[in-house]
């Protein structure tokens, strides 16, 4: 089969790729060039793509490098800068995902005459007879827990999973380290990345959106609506904050952020159980298969723990409400909530 | 997309990246790095031995170029030779750089960096002398303009600029300013020693026309002042400091003496095939447009823009079925980047997208034509069926 690997220049695409290469498959590595500024992590800088080139070499397959900048800056960087004037915390990984690796490359190999793309995530793909006799592929939770990225891939439908694969999902990333030490790689150490690939640790969140966004500075409230303190920009903060929000030190109770209203530039905060919700209302609702009522587990960060929750829809399409069990701090509007039933992705949704 | 035909076609059109070396070329080089490894510097025989074949490489890139001898400088090639006369000249004169928009990034970048006027070109990709009379007029004051740098032929595009009317508006508004060509490409096709004769400073390098990568010269005008970037024991008129590579510079003079004398034939087979190769993609690609003017191209240039794919996809299949070529310049990490040359020819975005640079050369044969003619037509196809005809 003539498969493309998108080779980040890490070692769990390169073993992708040293995989499907073993089983005598046709391949060929491509390294997205995405983010045309500063970069000290991710999939973007130079020496990550020499990487991915000497993996290529060490595999013996051909490597190319695609430049996906301009969308790269419409679809995840903009989208980011717009999420943050809207006062939202969005994931840019998830993004990426959505509008470049599993549509843009996907669009290019098809184009090119490729049958499927694979990619070195941590995840699986399983596929089932539904009771009406339809195919129906989910993404499993990849084998290493720790390492499990099926939260960032949620947004994938039957047609992008027909054609997409994950040749280490079954593998533990030590596994995946041995394999590629095995076979000469000189990534087989490379530390992972984790990091927003377009912000660097030197300049920050901050100072990336003031360059692109105007920011609104904000009064910090409590419950009762006294000014307890400010901010430099009601965009850049987050539910569940604690620290940066110009509070008055001292013995007091820690308080959170429980609130944010950028209409009106006005943060609230209170104690922490008030920060605690039983209920998350959700939007963009996208199903993997079937809709699903009833209980579910829900996951609301990338490495978090999933969560019994029951789903219960709303009238308009795409909302819901997710009723936890059990009270738990609140999602930020904007975080992906993605829905599972038995390590598998069922749906996903952003909060509201 | 098969990988199993043998034995495979091949057309090598990229020769405007880098060109196969000359046979004798690589003579010279393998003859000199076996016999000169004297430093050139030293006193004693075999430094001179060393010498003697620098001086002589120093001789023919001289009369090649329309200089005297001791106005060539060697250098590492084309980026350094720019860089070079643009800081050179800046740094020692003050004043304001400027060049054209189109420039290679070795000419355009420093001058950028020294805060400097990029000038416009036209829709055919050629200097806009009214706009460039202009801006000079405007920075006639003060420290006045340092260094005007105009390429002599365009790398993408081919197209050839009017350094003659250049000159005389320079002679007219800035009389004291310098002014630099980078004739890289220019050189393998045209007379430089004609075209460059008012220029200062001249910009070559040798992997263009069959010599060594890393091997290029700065021809320096008498009369005109550069200062050195590279200082130390005072090599090359204490212009460009560092032992010289004399196995390269050997290899280098081969290939200038043997592109001189080669140039007209080479010009005259090499459009035939050139335009066999325009006409026929033209003929063939419904909606493909050629990218400026042929009459005024060098003969080794192809350019061409297919509307609604991406030229990046276009390269890929390409190289699957044996024909390399390019678009626009690559970034560091081997990505095709957006083209500042078309963008300044005011072609969008978009179309600039769906570029293609096919360069020939001396050794390039119908049968590469041929083949090439054969590929890029359903390669084109494919792209715009396959994507729905857009992005």
């Amino acid at each position: 089969m003539e498969i493309m690997v998108a080779m980040s220049g890490g070692v769990d695409s390169a073993v992708a790729a040293a995989l499907l290469k073993a089983q005598g498959h046709d391949v060929v590595g491509v390294t997205m060039k995405l983010w045309g500024g500063d970069s000290d992590t991710g999939c973007c800088s130079v020496s990550d793509v020499l990487d991915a080139r000497r993996a290529a070499d060490v595999v013996g397959v051909e490597h190319h490098v695609f430049n996906f900048g301009d969308a790269f800056d419409e679809h995840v960087v903009q989208h980011y800068v717009d999420a943050h004037e809207a006062g939202l915390t969005p994931n840019p990984c998830i993004e990426c995902n959505r509008s470049i690796k599993f549509d843009k490359l996907l669009e290019r190999a098809d184009s090119l005459g490729f049958e499927m793309i694979a990619t070195g995530h941590h995840a699986q793909i399983v596929q089932a007879v539904d009771a009406f006799g339809k195919v129906r592929r989910f993404i499993k939770r990849g084998a290493d827990g720790a390492k499990d990225q099926s939260y960032v891939l949620h947004m994938l439908g039957q047609a992008e999973l027909a054609r997409t694969m994950f040749p280490i999902g079954h593998m533990s990333k030590d596994e995946v380290r041995a394999y590629a030490a095995d076979i000469g790689m000189r990534v087989a150490h490379k530390p992972d990345s984790q990091d927003v690939c377009f912000i660097t640790r030197a300049e920050g969140r901050p100072s990336f959106l003031r360059s692109r966004m105007d920011f609104t500075p904000g009064v910090v409230v409590d419950a009762e609506g006294e000014q307890v303190g400010a901010v430099e920009s009601v965009q850049l903060v987050t539910i569940g904050q604690r620290k940066g929000l110009g509070l008055a030190g001292g013995d007091r109770e820690p308080r959170y952020v429980v609130d944010v209203d950028v209409t009106s530039a006005t943060v609230t905060v209170g104690r922490k159980e008030e920060l605690l919700t039983l209920e998350t209302p959700v939007r963009d609702l996208l199903w993997v298969a079937e809709p699903l009522d009833g209980p579910v587990e829900v996951q609301t960060s990338a490495h978090g723990h999933p969560t019994a929750a029951a789903l219960s829809l709303g009238s308009e399409a795409g909302e819901a409400m997710v009723t936890w069990h059990q009270a738990r701090p609140r999602v930020a509007p904007g975080q992906s909530v993605v829905l599972y039933w038995n390590d598998r992705v069922v749906g996903g949704a952003l909060a509201r | 997309m098969s990988t199993s035909e043998s034995p495979p076609i091949e057309a090598y059109l990229d020769w405007a990246a880098s060109a196969p070396i000359r046979p004798a070329a690589l003579d010279a080089m393998v003859q000199a790095a076996q016999t000169c490894y004297a430093n050139p510097t030293g006193a004693h025989k075999q430094a001179r031995k060393a010498r003697r074949v620098v001086d002589e490489a120093r001789e023919i890139v001289a009369d090649a170029l329309g200089g005297q001898p001791a106005e060539v400088v060697f250098c590492s090639g084309g980026t350094e030779s720019d860089n070079l006369a643009v800081f050179g000249a800046q740094r020692a004169h003050g004043g304001v750089p400027m060049c054209s928009a189109i420039e290679h990034h070795a000419v355009l970048h420093p001058v950028e960096a020294l805060n400097g006027v990029v000038l416009p070109v036209d829709a055919a990709g050629v200097l806009d002398l009214d706009a460039f009379s202009a801006a000079l007029t405007a920075n006639a004051d003060g420290a006045g303009v340092s260094v005007v740098s105009v390429m002599l032929a365009n790398n993408e595009t081919g197209m050839i600029q009017p350094l003659g009317a250049v000159a005389e508006l320079m002679a007219t508004h800035a009389p004291t300013a310098a002014l630099h060509t980078d004739a890289v490409q220019g050189f393998v096709w045209l007379d430089v020693a004609d075209h460059a004769q008012r220029a200062h400073l001249v910009s070559i390098t040798g992997h263009k026309f069959g010599g060594p990568n890393g091997v290029g010269a700065l021809l320096i005008r008498r009369g005109t002042t550069i200062s050195p970037q590279t200082i130390g024991g005072g090599q090359e008129f204490e212009v460009r400091a560092g032992t010289q590579n004399v196995a390269g510079i050997a290899g280098f003079a081969a290939a200038v003496q043997e592109t001189v004398k080669e140039r007209e034939q080479t010009n005259a087979r090499v459009a035939q095939l050139r335009d066999h190769l325009v006409d026929g993609l033209l003929e063939l690609v419904p909606g493909a447009v050629e990218t400026g003017d042929r009459e005024r191209k060098v003969a080794g240039s192809a350019h061409l823009i297919f509307a609604g794919i991406e030229s990046e996809a276009l390269l890929f299949l390409l190289e699957r079925k044996g024909v390399y070529a390019s678009a626009a310049s690559s970034c560091a990490s081997g990505a095709q980047e957006p083209s500042h040359v078309l963008a300044a020819m005011g072609v969008h975005r978009d179309d600039a997208q769906g570029s293609l640079r096919l360069s020939l050369g001396r050794d390039t044969t119908a049968q590469e034509v041929d083949h090439a003619l054969a590929v890029i037509p359903p390669a084109v196809n494919q792209l715009l069926t396959r994507t729905g005809g857009g992005r």
